[in-house]
C-alpha cells in the first residue's frame, strides 16, 4: 500500500506492506541507519525512535502504525551542527563505550525529559532500564540525562 | 591439540610475525598525497631510505607505520581495531604524545588489512602494552626524521632544535618550520629500525589525561557506520538455513519453493544452506520456505556438564598447564587445618549488542568483506581457506563495532555472506539475528575448580588447584604458598567455546578468592588481614589496601542484611582489588556499591579507563549473579534476550573507581583484568550477610537458597 511516513520533518511517499516492521523500513529504505537491531524483541532499546515524542521500539512498531505521525531518529535531533542537550551532555559525560546503544538511550532520555523535565536517580533508572548497553555504562549515562536536564531547555526547543 | 577450550592462549602462543609484505603495493601517496611515510621495522639492519614515492618493494617485516601528509595531517595505520574499549582515542594520544602533534590532526585507520601492518588481533589486553608501544617508538622515529630534515635544511645540528605542536624549532635562531612546510613535494619513505628514545610516563603531557574519545559526535548523531548500517550498490540481503542442532548434517533440501521467488537465489553447498533476495523481507521468507532436513546425534545436555567436563579430559596436555612447587603431600602431613572445595561456572554469552554481521563484495577473483571482529587478519585467513583464494586476493575492513568482548574473533558471517555473494553475483549483507548469535557464535567455557587448601598459624601450608575446562588465565596463585600444585585439565567440551573478556581469569579468581574466603573465615581471621598475610607482592598489596580505605572495609555493618566481602588479583600484568557490598531483603540480593582499586601501570587516558573499569564491573555482575546459557542435547534453550537476562540499569551498584597511576610501571591493558574480582567480592559480601556460601556462578541461577551448604 502507499504511505507517508513523516520522518525528521521530511515526508516520504512509500510503498510498503502495512505490517512491515518500522526499524527496516527506516534502515533499509531511508538508510537512516541510526536507529539499530538488538533483539528484534523489544528487549534492548537499540531501534528506539519517537513517535509524536514518545520513545517506541521500532523493531516491534508496524510501519502502518507510525504513517502520518511525527517520526524522529537520532540523525533529526540536532539542529543543523547544534546537538541537542542530551546529545551534548552524553559526548561531555563521555557516556558511552562502543556507542551501538547510543541512538536508543539518546532518544529514550529526550523523552523522558520531555515529561519529566528534573527526573530524580530513580525515576532515571525506571524509565531507561528498558535500554541495554551491553558495555555497562550505566553510571555515565544517568549522569549525561542529569546533565542534560541542567541544560536550559530554551536553548534548543526539542520540537519533537 | 592443546586446549581447544582455550584459543586466545594458543593464539598468544603462535605469534608468527613472519609477514612479508611489499610496501609498493599499498601506495600510501596515491591515497594520501605526497608527504612522509616512517615505517618502523623489526629488522636488525641500518636505516633504509627512499625517495621514490614508495615504488620501492621494502621486504622487511614492518610492525606499524604513520604517514605526514603536505597539509601536516598525521594518519596513523594500525591493525588494531576499535570495539569501544576507546584506543582509537588512547593509541592516537600516544601518537601525539611522540610526534609532538594535537590529537585532533592524528586519524586512525585501523583494521583494514590492505592498508594496516598485520596484526594478530585484538585481545589478551595487549593492545596499550604492545601497540601502544610500538606506535610512540613509530611518532619517536618520525620526531627523529623531521628534526634530521630541518637540521639538513638550516644546516644546523639535530641536537639544537627541538620539535613541539607540529613544527621543528630552533630556539636559538628562532626559526619555526612546520611538519607540513617540511614534507611538501615529497614522497619520501623512511624505514626505521633502532629504537628511538622515547619520553617517560613522568613527562607526559598528552598521554596520561582525559582527552575526550575521539570521534564521540558520530556516535551521539547516528553518523557512526557500524557494518550492520553499510550498503553497497546492488547489494542483497543474505540469511542463513540454521540446523535444528549442533553438529547437525543436512539430509535433504528442497529450496525449488524459494527459488521461486522474484529475486531468490538459494545456496547449497555441503551443509551449509543460504539465500540471499532484494530485501530483507523476501530473505527471510525465502529462507522460511527453504525445506532442509537435518540429521543431529546426540549430544550432552546442561543437566550432566559438569560431571561431563570432568569425565572427558583431553588426553593431550600442555607442560605448562600444570605447577607445581616444593610437596604438598609433605605440607598435608603438617597443616593444622585442611580444605576441600569445588566450584563451577556456567555457559555465557558475549552478548554485542551488534550480532555478527558482514558485508561480501566480489570484483572477478577479488573480495572485499566488511566485518565486525577482532582478528581482520584471522578473518582474512578463513575466508582464503573457505574460498581456496591467495590471501593477497581479499580485503577485510572492519569498521568501529558493536562490541565484542572476546567474543567475535572468528569470521562466521563473513564467510556466510561471501558464499552467497558468490552465487548470487551481487554483494551480500548478512547480519545475524540474536537468536543466531546466542546459538551459532561461542561461548565462555563453562568449568569445575577443585581447590584443597591447608593452612597453618594463619600461614597457607599447601595448595591443589584443579581447573577443569574452563582454562588457564589467572590461575597461579598471588599468594605465597611454597607447596603448591596448579593444573588446568582441557575437556572435549559440549558446545563451542572460545574466548571472553578475562577469560578463564573471572572463573580462576571467583574459586581462588571464594575458597581464601572460607578459610579466613575457618580461621576467624579478617579475610583482608588473611590475604594481606599471606601476600608479597607490593602492587598487589597496595590496590588492596586503596580499595578497603576507600570502602571503610574496617567500618561496621549498618544492618545484619548488610554483606560486605573483597577480592583482588593480579592479572595481565595489572592488579586489581574489588570491594563489593550487599543487601538483601526477603531473598533478594541486591549489590549496592562496588570499590575497585586498579594498578594497570601508567594510565593512559583516566576517564576512558574510568568508563572500562566501571562496565567490566556491570559486565562481570552478570556472569555473577545470573547470565547462563541453558542447553539440552544441542539446542540452546534461551537465545533471546528475555530469557537470558544481562545487567539494566537497575542492576548497577553505585561503582567506586580507585586508579593508582604507577607512572614508574609500562603501561598494561585495562579492558579484562577489572572484571575478575566482582564474582568472588558479591560471593563473599553473600556470605558476610546470610551465612550462604555459593560456589556456582552464577551465584543467583535460581535464587538465593534458603539455608547454607
Amino acid at each position: 500500500m502507499a504511505l507517508t511516513l513523516l520522518v525528521n520533518g521530511k515526508e516520504h511517499n512509500l510503498e510498503v506492506s502495512p505490517e512491515e516492521i518500522l526499524l527496516y523500513v527506516l534502515r533499509d529504505r531511508l538508510d537512516l541507519t541510526g536507529a539499530k537491531y538488538g533483539c528484534g524483541e523489544g528487549q534492548c532499546g537499540a531501534c528506539t525512535v519517537l513517535i509524536d515524542g514518545s520513545a517506541v521500539r521500532s523493531c516491534r512498531t508496524q510501519v502502518s502504525a507510525a504513517a502520518g505521525k511525527k517520526i524522529t531518529t537520532i540523525e533529526g535531533l540536532a539542529r543543523g551542527d547544534t546537538l541537542h542537550p542530551v546529545q551534548k551532555a552524553f559526548v561531555q559525560a563521555e557516556a558511552l563505550q562502543c556507542g551501538y546503544c547510543t541512538p536508543g538511550m539518546i532518544l529514550s532520555a529526550v523523552a523522558l525529559l520531555d515529561h519529566t523535565p528534573k527526573p530524580t536517580g530513580k525515576q532515571i533508572v525506571r524509565y531507561m532500564d528498558g535500554n541495554i548497553c551491553r558495555c555497562g555504562t550505566y553510571e555515565r549515562i544517568i549522569e549525561a540525562v542529569r546533565f542534560a536536564a541542567t541544560f536550559s531547555r530554551s536553548k534548543h526547543e526539542s520540537g519533537v | 591439540m592443546k586446549a581447544a577450550s582455550d584459543p586466545e592462549l594458543q593464539q598468544h602462543q603462535r605469534i608468527l610475525r613472519l609477514h612479508r609484505f611489499d610496501l609498493g603495493r599499498r601506495d600510501f601517496f596515491k591515497v594520501l598525497g605526497g608527504g612522509l611515510v616512517v615505517c618502523v621495522a623489526s629488522g636488525r639492519l641500518a636505516a633504509q631510505e627512499s625517495g621514490d614515492g614508495g615504488r620501492r618493494q621494502v621486504s622487511e617485516t614492518l610492525d606499524s607505520w604513520l604517514h605526514i601528509g603536505e597539509t601536516g595531517q598525521v594518519t596513523v595505520f594500525t591493525g588494531k581495531v576499535e570495539v569501544g574499549q576507546n584506543i582509537r582515542t588512547s593509541l592516537a594520544q600516544q601518537v601525539s604524545e611522540e610526534l609532538r602533534v594535537p590529537v585532533s590532526t592524528i586519524t586512525m585507520v585501523m583494521g583494514d588489512t590492505d592498508l594496516t601492518p598485520y596484526d594478530m588481533g585484538t585481545f589478551g589486553s595487549r593492545s596499550t602494552p604492545q601497540m601502544g608501544t610500538q606506535l610512540r617508538k613509530v611518532a619517536a622515529s618520525a620526531r627523529a626524521v623531521l628534526t634530521q630534515m630541518a637540521a639538513e635544511r638550516w644546516h644546523t645540528d639535530e641536537a639544537n632544535l627541538l620539535a613541539a605542536e607540529g613544527t621543528i624549532r630552533d630556539p636559538k635562531s628562532r626559526r619555526v618550520i612546520s611538519y607540513a612546510d617540511l614534507t611538501r613535494g615529497q614522497k619520501l619513505t623512511k624505514v626505521v629500525f633502532n629504537d628511538p628514545p622515547e619520553t617517560s610516563a613522568d613527562k607526559w603531557k598528552v598521554a596520561g589525561t582525559s582527552t575526550p574519545k575521539k570521534n564521540a559526535q558520530d556516535f551521539v548523531t547516528g553518523a557512526h557506520k557500524y557494518v550492520s548500517d553499510l550498503s553497497v550498490p546492488g547489494m542483497l540481503f543474505g540469511k542463513v538455513v540454521r540446523p535444528n542442532a549442533f553438529h547437525a548434517n543436512l539430509a535433504s533440501c528442497d529450496g525449488s519453493q524459494a527459488e521461486k521467488m522474484p529475486g531468490v537465489t538459494v545456496v547449497r553447498d555441503g551443509d551449509f544452506v543460504g539465500v540471499a533476495a532484494e530485501d530483507r523481507g523476501t530473505a527471510e521468507r525465502a529462507a522460511a520456505a527453504v525445506r532442509a532436513q537435518w540429521n543431529a546425534p546426540a549430544q550432552p545436555s546442561e543437566s550432566e556438564l559438569f560431571d561431563y567436563l570432568k569425565t572427558h579430559e583431553q588426553k593431550e596436555k600442555d607442560p605448562d598447564d600444570e605447577i607445581i612447587k616444593g610437596s604438598v603431600e609433605e605440607a598435608r602431613v603438617w597443616a593444622a587445618k585442611t580444605l576441600q572445595q569445588t566450584y563451577t561456572v556456567a555457559y555465557i554469552a558475549h552478548v554485542p549488542l551488534e550480532p555478527r554481521a558482514a558485508v561480501a563484495e566480489w570484483k572477478g577473483s577479488k573480495l572485499t568483506v566488511w566485518t565486525g571482529t577482532q582478528r581482520p587478519f584471522g578473518v582474512r585467513s578463513e575466508l582464503a581457506q573457505a574460498f581456496h583464494i591467495s590471501e593477497d586476493d581479499i580485503r577485510v575492513i572492519m569498521p568501529d563495532t558493536g562490541s565484542a568482548y572476546g567474543g567475535k574473533h572468528t569470521g562466521e558471517a563473513a564467510v556466510e555472506a561471501a558464499r552467497l555473494a558468490k552465487t548470487a553475483g551481487k554483494p551480500v549483507k548478512l547480519t545475524w539475528t540474536r537468536e543466531e548469535e546466542f546459538t551459532w557464535a561461542y561461548f565462555r567455557p563453562a568449568g569445575v575448580i577443585e581447590v584443597r587448601s591447608g593452612v597453618k598459624d594463619g600461614t597457607l601450608a599447601f595448595w591443589e588447584f584443579d581447573n577443569y575446562n574452563s582454562g588457564p588465565s589467572g590461575m597461579s596463585t598471588p599468594y605465597e604458598v611454597a607447596n603448591q600444585r596448579v593444573a588446568f585439565h582441557p575437556s572435549d567440551a559440549p558446545l563451542r567455546q572460545g574466548s571472553y573478556r578475562s577469560l578463564a581469569a573471572a572463573a580462576n579468581h571467583f574459586a581462588r578468592e571464594s575458597h581464601m574466603d572460607e578459610l579466613a573465615h575457618e580461621l576467624k581471621m579478617d579475610p583482608l588481614e588473611f590475604r594481606m598475610k599471606n601476600l608479597k607482592d607490593e602492587r598487589l598489596r597496595a590496590v588492596f589496601q586503596a580499595a578497603a580505605d576507600k570502602f571503610g572495609w574496617a567500618k561496621a555493618k549498618n544492618s545484619p542484611s548488610q554483606g560486605f566481602g573483597i577480592a583482588g588479583g593480579i592479572e595481565k600484568g595489572g592488579r586489581v582489588a574489588t570491594v563489593a557490598e550487599v543487601s538483601i531483603s526477603r531473598g533478594e540480593v541486591k549489590v549496592v556499591r562496588v570499590v575497585e582499586a586498579f594498578d594497570c601501570g601508567a594510565v593512559v587516558n583516566p576517564q576512558g579507563l574510568r568508563n572500562q573499569i566501571a562496565g567490566a564491573v556491570v559486565q562481570g555482575l552478570g556472569g555473577a549473579l545470573f547470565e547462563a546459557i541453558h542447553f539440552e542435547n544441542g539446542r540452546i534453550l534461551n537465545p533471546h534476550l528475555a530469557e537470558y537476562r544481562v545487567p539494566r540499569f537497575s542492576d548497577a551498584p553505585q561503582i567506586d573507581v580507585v586508579l593508582v597511576d604507577r607512572k614508574d610501571q609500562p603501561s598494561m591493558g585495562a579492558g579484562e583484568t577489572p572484571l575478575v574480582g566482582i564474582a568472588p567480592a558479591v560471593a563473599n559480601a553473600i556470605f558476610n550477610a546470610s551465612g550462604i556460601r555459593l560456589r556456582s556462578m552464577p551465584l543467583l541461577a535460581r535464587g538465593l537458597p534458603s539455608k547454607a551448604t
